[in-house]
């Protein structure tokens, strides 16, 4: 078996690369060809079918963009729901990244016992699917839900506030909730990230003149775990764009004058409810658009790190 | 002496008194604003109905009782297919494909990290890319290459898709980038270590922390699989969507509902301190060796 690891065999032709490189393909093709089958294919035939019109029963017919064209000229709805996904992300996709990085870091210098227990405080949320349901009770509209009970028994208020139905108060709550399980994929991978990070490099930047904890995080910490970064912010890209079923779950859908209603809700509306699978994934092939373009400008950014 | 002069300097980096006692501040009050409605769950599966509906409501517990319990299994029990069964399905769904999912996606992770070869990038890109695409629509075509293999209404329908989710290879890789030396596996290999050993016997090790916190993602998300349209019978169907029926029952059913969220969550938060807290472990003793 020889294997050339980083190095790239010069001026062979592809078979023998192929032959040369069996290990590696040995390697990788178990996990890739399930993830192929079950991830890749699907989102091509999405792709495909986002230039189609597609009631699942009948044939795909082919009609070119008109789908896109809709989507932009013809669909008010979905100018309020691009507005709010974008105002949900913009918010919580930042607000939850560098919150998970700042508990992280925080809880980093604790000992081993203190540590484990935030973590499990911090992560609980998001380990259980149906967690986010406490919201609706607390939030309830009539006199028995929490919020209320409470500021009409401090006299606050005379009448139960509508949380739930009432625009005024939806986008925040909607936005409070996604914060409250937002300590998820990305804190604990930078937490793992943060505990392999080499002492060694502490010690020889304690040597180079590092003076501050500012700078210790800046030029030493942040830098050494850069590939936990990137993936906390890919984890948060998509999660951001795809608030849908908190919405759904927390306000009903479709949500009073669609105040919450987002992209991943209409194109649920579409893909689940009105079997228009055409016009669902040209939305969700826009949706994807959106992130990829997301995900440059925050790589970008992130290369900046340490300089 | 130069020791003791560098040991005094990294100290000093440490933050002032007043500054950690406003960092455990502000970590306290975000804990409390976690964990308030987590407790709540716990509260309400011990609260009689009767104290359901008191003016102001109240957060707190007067008689506290394990009927909602009870009455949660007996809901169970009463059903068709035992509760043992759905328990069943859910456990082995979880553990199967948390255990593929780890080990096929951190060998492609190494194959990626560590080597070069045709097709390597596209593979890699491929895979960070679908992270970013909404399942909602692949669900159908989903179903009809589901269908087209005869997976339909077997386990394989939830295991198999599971081993090849994106997330397991995206983090197994980045964490390879950055916790494992080329030059220490370049040695092993000098000393005539094969890539299998090389990556079950070096790399594994290295990343436990990856694949440990792999482990708590995966095991959650499939412990919370609920319907799906993949699996129609009955006998298949995981304990999520048993959960679910039960809370589905409106109001006079909101003690079981609670009782049933706490009994869901009681798992998935047990894998989580075993795993979290060798995370801990690893690191510690792996300073020691530095």
């Amino acid at each position: 078996m020889s294997v050339t690891p980083l190095k790239r065999s010069n001026k062979k032709s592809l078979g023998h690369k192929i032959k040369s490189n069996a290990i590696c393909y040995a390697l990788t093709l178990p996990y890739f060809a399930i993830f192929f089958i079950f991830t890749v294919c699907p989102v091509l035939i999405s792709i495909f079918l986002s230039f189609t019109t597609f009631n699942v029963l009948e044939a795909p017919v082919f009609i070119g963009i008109e789908n896109y064209a809709r989507m932009f000229l013809d669909d008010d709805v979905f100018i309020i729901a691009i507005k709010n996904t974008f105002i949900l992300a913009a918010i919580t996709g930042p607000v939850s990244y560098l919150l998970s990085l700042a508990v992280a870091w925080l809880i980093n210098d604790l000992n081993r016992f203190m540590r484990a227990f935030i973590t499990v405080i911090f992560f609980a949320p998001s380990l259980s699917g149906n967690a986010l349901l406490i919201w609706t009770v607390l939030f309830s509209s009539d006199a028995y839900g929490y919020a209320n009970g409470f500021l009409m028994n401090l006299g606050i208020i005379n009448q139960p506030i509508r949380w739930l139905q009432d625009p005024k108060y939806m986008m925040t709550l909607v936005i409070v909730v996604v914060l409250w399980s937002s300590l998820g994929t990305s804190f604990l991978s930078f937490i793992a990230g943060l505990q392999g990070i080499n002492r060694s490099y502490y010690e020889a930047g304690a040597i180079d003149g590092i003076r501050n904890r500012w700078q210790e995080l800046w030029y030493i910490t942040l830098p050494a775990m850069r590939p936990q970064l990137m993936f906390g912010a890919v984890m948060s890209i998509s999660s951001a764009f795809s608030i849908g079923d908190v919405v759904t779950r927390l306000v009903g859908f479709p949500s009073t004058n669609y105040a919450v209603h987002t992209i991943i809700n209409h194109l649920q509306d579409y893909g689940g409810i009105r079997y228009e699978m055409g016009y669902a994934s040209a939305i969700a092939t826009v949706l994807f658009l959106a992130m990829i373009i997301t995900n440059r400008i925050v790589r970008n950014l992130l290369s900046k790190v340490g300089e | 002496m130069a020791t003791a002069k560098l040991a005094k300097r990294t100290k000093q980096l440490n933050r002032s008194l007043a500054g950690n006692l406003g960092v455990y501040t502000v970590l306290f009050i975000l804990a409390v604003f976690m964990v308030l409605p987590l407790v709540y769950t716990l509260v309400s599966s011990v609260k009689p109905l009767e104290e359901y509906w008191v003016f102001p409501p109240k957060f707190t517990v007067d008689h506290p009782t394990m009927k909602n319990y009870k009455d949660l299994f007996t809901m169970l029990t009463d059903s068709m297919i035992p509760f043992s069964r759905y328990l069943f399905n859910t456990a082995f769904v979880s553990i199967v494909g948390t255990a593929g999912h780890v080990i096929l996606s951190s060998m492609c992770a190494f194959g990626l990290a560590k080597h070069r070869f045709p097709g390597s990038k596209i593979m890699f890109s491929m895979v960070v890319l679908a992270l970013m695409f909404n399942t909602t629509v692949t669900r159908i075509p989903n179903f009809i290459i589901m269908s087209k293999l005869n997976m339909l209404d077997t386990y394989a329908a939830l295991i198999v898709p599971a081993f090849g989710s994106s997330l397991g290879l995206y983090l197994m890789k980045q964490f390879m980038d950055s916790m494992v030396n080329d030059s220490v596996l370049e040695s092993a290999r000098i000393d005539g270590a094969g890539e299998w050993r090389v990556y079950w016997r070096m790399v594994m090790p290295m990343v436990k922390p990856a694949w440990l916190t792999l482990i708590i993602f995966s095991f959650r998300d499939l412990w919370n699989i609920g319907s799906t349209t993949y699996i129609q019978s009955e006998p298949l169907k995981t304990l999520n969507y048993v959960m679910s029926q039960i809370s589905a029952g409106g109001v006079a059913r909101a003690g079981a509902a609670a009782a049933a969220g706490v009994i869901m969550m009681i798992v998935p938060i047990t894998v989580f301190i075993i795993t979290q807290s060798n995370v801990v472990e690893t690191m510690g003793s792996s300073g020691m060796k530095e």
